[in-house]
């Protein structure tokens, strides 16, 4: 695969981290616990949404540089290869079917209990911005830098809401500990996908535009321990065997659904617009 | 929705951009002060409406009674004398 390809999946593996997670939790829209939170939340998803957009309009962007000959190498779903040459960020998100996209498997769990929702943002929200730090620090793409620099303000206050209700719900009933205990446990399998490299991130190695996985998991750690300790909730001693495969187009079965459901009006009605 | 019973109720005063001061925007329900930011922050700021959040539960507010308005505030319509339009202003005094 051409090594601008390579980088170009990695990309999309930020986009689609953002795009399903901020689809996920915007299916709570309508149904939150509380009038305010239902607002919260939907501010959350349309900014996880926002982020998705700016990377797919980048990632698109570089994909029309690129030979159609050599996409299609890379694409397997067969509407966006109809529309090569000519992408946008729409087409990156509706003409996708599931083993294009490259989000971690995590993202796609379903949103279960509120518990499970805010665990699974507890996880992904410290590692975004880790990530967007170190893209900061380091990275020599300005344009991915520029996205950083947007999207880590959100990403910190997500973070903070995240945590802010682990806390609350953790160290709250017994019954809230007991549930927020058990989505802990029944999402960490998925954690150790943010901090394994994926296909093209080993080809990519030594990329400075990479993120360095191994320092972000140290800090991860030391993050979400400070946290899960004013929760009172505890990791076990010995971490699970980890889940892998969603940042390699390998997903859960639950993706098939959040696409059709997401996908259906551009699949059924064609270039329709609003 | 049960929930709501039991979360106090705030009031939200916020400070937009342009103002010199804050203006009560609403109310919410929050368990403690910093959730009440945050909720008033997501439920009230999100079109870029102010630049700084306070909250006050709602039971630390005393108001004076509807019914006591005519003899609160009716004898001040004929006092006339009482605005500053009897004094000529300089151009240079704005807003007032």
């Amino acid at each position: 695969m051409n090594i601008d390809l390579k980088y170009i999946s990695y990309l999309l593996q930020f986009a689609d981290n953002s795009l399903i997670l901020g689809q996920r939790i915007s299916e709570w829209t309508g149904h939150g616990l509380v009038l305010e939170q239902d607002i919260a939340m939907t501010n959350i998803a349309l900014d996880h949404i926002g982020q998705a957009r700016a990377f797919y309009q980048y990632a698109a962007e570089k994909l029309n540089q690129i030979s159609i000959e050599e996409q299609k190498s890379y694409f397997k779903s067969p509407s966006i290869i109809e529309n090569l040459g000519k992408l946008d960020e729409d087409d990156l998100a509706f003409l996708r079917d599931a083993w294009d996209y490259k989000n971690l498997l995590l993202v796609e769990q379903p949103n279960g209990d509120i518990a499970y929702t805010i665990t699974r943002s507890f996880f992904y929200d410290h590692f975004i911005v880790l990530a967007f730090e170190y893209i900061l620090n380091h990275s020599k793409d300005l344009q991915l830098k520029a996205i950083a620099e947007k999207s880590i303000k959100e990403s910190r206050y997500h973070r903070r809401w995240s945590s802010e209700w682990m806390i609350r719900l953790g160290d709250g009933t017994e019954l809230s500990k007991k549930k927020m205990q058990k989505a802990l446990e029944d999402l960490l399998p998925y954690v150790g996908e943010m901090f394994t490299h994926s296909k093209v991130e080993k080809d990519l190695l030594g990329n400075e535009n990479l993120i360095d996985l191994e320092s972000i998991e140290k800090q991860w750690k030391v993050n979400i321990k400070e946290v899960l300790d004013e929760a009172t909730l505890s990791l076990p001693e010995e971490m699970p065997w980890m889940q892998n495969g969603g940042k390699d187009g390998v997903h859960s079965e639950h993706l098939g659904y959040i696409l059709a459901e997401m996908q259906f009006m551009q699949r059924a009605y064609p270039n329709m617009e609003w | 929705m049960a929930n709501n019973k039991e979360w106090p109720l705030w009031e939200v005063f916020i400070r937009s951009n342009t103002g010199l001061d804050h203006k009560h925007v609403g109310s919410l329900h929050a368990v403690d002060a910093q959730m009440a930011i945050e909720n008033a922050r997501d439920v009230y700021t999100r079109r870029l409406e102010g630049v700084s959040i306070w909250v006050v539960e709602s039971k630390n507010i005393h108001a004076s009674l509807p019914e006591e308005a005519g003899m609160l505030y009716d004898p001040a319509e004929d006092k006339i004398y009482r605005h500053p339009t009897f004094y000529e202003l300089p151009d240079e005094v704005k807003y007032m």
